[in-house]
């Protein structure tokens, strides 16, 4: 498929100091009052709500679903997550929990974090976990083949997944943080669209660089492009290392900025994200109690 | 730097707040004029800062053992003897640097003995140990009267124990040059916080706020908003300290430290 290479090296290359400049520069907007409370409600609904813990319990993603589906117990009027993330193996537990609530249950597949391993080792992974209840994959790509500049095995095997996950919606982890550039960022966005993917996320949150605004700002860009081409809409999932509100907040103006409106909904944008939560609850009482609140209040969770 | 004959012009000083161990200005940007010196005024959300700064360093400066914790203050003593000069320069009569340096001193010696005040070995009418000590109960929120000493008196009896302090201080050049010797001495970074600024307008904060643990309003002259502060406080169940007495030169007994301890008490088997 050399036309497939041609197309992604055809690609502009990004301008690395104006991109990161960019998303500085819009992570100085000040959110506040009645415009902070949508946005935090709005990134709670964003939430996929994770663990991915080699000690995950049963026990545990019970209780993770449970908060997913009423974050704030001391508040009937605080919306549930958009989802749940587990990996394969709790799919069914979470599934228990979740079934028939409206929140989208996902599961990490393909030999998470790594991808390093057989092609239908990662298809029986997939299948498992749709099988189990998840409709929605995680999967990640073979870094180690798109460095390489294997394009068409990665593009064969997200071809192959996304055949494997039936009705389930097909995340794509890039691992941004191990493609090294914004121009290897862009090229792997553009291969997982043209692949089928559904979403396109930045990270396993496994390896020390997760997400960033630059990154999300050029996945954005090639959502945005892709559309304006194909006519097809992708998500966008940044994951790893969103911790506070404020951040969380920074990723919608990025949004609203990039891609607009058509983007600001959860069916479009997702927060790959444990803590974030609380901290977005914690903002959130805030402002409805009027005094600050403290973790000591919510679930550790 | 060839020698110039113009008149050399001081260098002015900014007093800024103290948090997280570095010197910031206010997040609002805003300053009041205290004697003639440019003075950081600290908002609500200099404050919460502060709380996270606290929090954070508070898990490991509990941990710490007593005996470090001593020394630390200690160490504080000393550094105020370095400095003794600054504070008199700012109005502080000799006899009360001494009578704070005393205190600081009294209190780094309290630090690995009040467990064996405060803590007991309880009889029970059972086979087994029964143990109750002294822990620090967390992160303190601390209205500090503006003199040195009144401010020694409320901050080192919090710190000794193992718990982080916010401090609101009125008396903001004296606060400001104990941060810098807390700075420049063995003290953590966020254990001792400093808030310069005007009491009534940021303790409601630190009084309502869910992640203080404790309220500390010696340094609140108006009665009826020591009495606001308590019914904030009353909403998280925090231990609120209002000392009577303002007369710092007497002994201050325990109860400045026992007022933000928690007992905790282990039961243990014996005689197997």
């Amino acid at each position: 498929m050399s036309d497939l290479r041609s197309l992604l090296h055809g690609l502009p290359g990004v301008d690395k100091v104006g991109v990161e400049a960019r998303a500085a520069a819009l992570g100085t907007r000040s959110v506040k009052t009645t415009a902070k409370a949508q946005a935090i409600d709005l990134a709670i609904r964003m939430v996929d709500l994770t663990t991915l813990e080699g000690a995950d319990t049963p026990g545990k993603v019970r209780a993770l679903s449970a908060k997913a589906l009423r974050p704030d117990p001391a508040d009937p009027t605080c919306p549930p997550v958009g989802a749940v993330c587990v990996y394969p193996a709790m799919v069914p537990v979470a599934f228990d929990v979740l079934k028939g609530s409206g929140v989208h249950l996902a599961s990490v597949a393909t030999a998470f974090p790594s991808g390093q391993a057989p092609l239908d080792v990662k298809l029986a992974d997939t299948r498992d976990a749709v099988a189990g209840g998840a409709d929605e994959i995680d999967m990640v790509i073979s870094r180690g083949a798109f460095l390489a500049g294997d394009y068409t095995k990665v593009f064969d095997e997200i071809v192959a997944v996304k055949e494997a996950c039936g009705p389930a919606h097909l995340k794509v982890i890039l691992e941004t943080g191990e493609l090294a550039t914004y121009d290897n960022v862009r090229r792997a966005s553009w291969l997982a669209m043209l692949a089928g993917a559904d979403f396109i996320k930045t990270s396993t949150g496994k390896v020390p660089i997760a997400a960033t605004l630059p990154v999300t700002l050029v996945m954005l860009e090639a959502v945005r492009d892709y559309r304006a081409q194909t006519g097809r809409q992708v998500g966008v999932k940044p994951a790893g290392g969103i911790r506070t509100t404020k951040d969380a907040i920074k990723y919608l103006v990025l949004i609203n900025e990039t891609v607009g409106d058509d983007w600001l909904s959860p069916d479009w944008f997702r927060f790959g994200a444990s803590s974030l939560l609380n901290d977005l609850l914690m903002q959130r009482t805030k402002l409805t109690t009027g005094h600050y609140a403290g973790p000591d209040y919510f679930t550790l969770d | 730097m060839p020698k110039s004959s113009a008149p050399r012009l001081s260098v002015r000083k900014t007093f800024k707040l103290y948090i997280g161990g570095a010197f910031p200005r206010s997040e609002s940007g805003r300053t009041y004029l205290v004697d003639g010196d440019n003075v950081a005024l600290a908002s609500r959300k200099d404050a919460r800062d502060a709380v996270v700064a606290a929090r954070k360093a508070q898990p490991k400066w509990a941990a710490a053992t007593a005996y470090n914790r001593g020394q630390v203050v200690y160490r504080v003593a000393e550094m105020v003897e370095a400095r003794r000069s600054e504070f008199k320069a700012l109005g502080t009569a000799g006899d009360e640097v001494n009578a704070a340096i005393d205190r600081l001193v009294w209190y780094a010696g309290w630090s690995d003995k009040i467990a064996q005040v405060a803590g007991n070995a309880n009889p029970v009418s059972g086979p087994f140990f029964n143990l109750s000590s002294p822990e620090p109960t967390g992160v303190v929120g601390v209205i500090a009267p503006p003199s040195l000493l009144g401010l020694v008196s409320v901050v080192a009896p919090v710190i000794v124990t193992g718990n982080t302090v916010v401090v609101v201080s009125g008396g903001p050049q004296v606060a400001v040059t104990l941060a810098e010797v807390l700075a420049t001495s063995d003290v953590p970074g966020g254990v001792v916080n400093i808030l310069t600024g005007h009491a009534a307008e940021i303790a409601p904060w630190l009084a309502s706020h869910d992640d203080v643990n404790g309220l500390d309003l010696t340094g609140v002259d108006d009665p009826a908003l020591a009495v606001e502060l308590e019914q904030a406080a009353a909403g998280t169940l925090k231990r609120v300290r209002r000392a009577g007495t303002t007369d710092f030169t007497a002994d201050p007994g325990l109860a400045p430290m026992t007022a933000f301890l928690e007992t905790k008490t282990v039961w243990h088997p014996k005689g197997f």
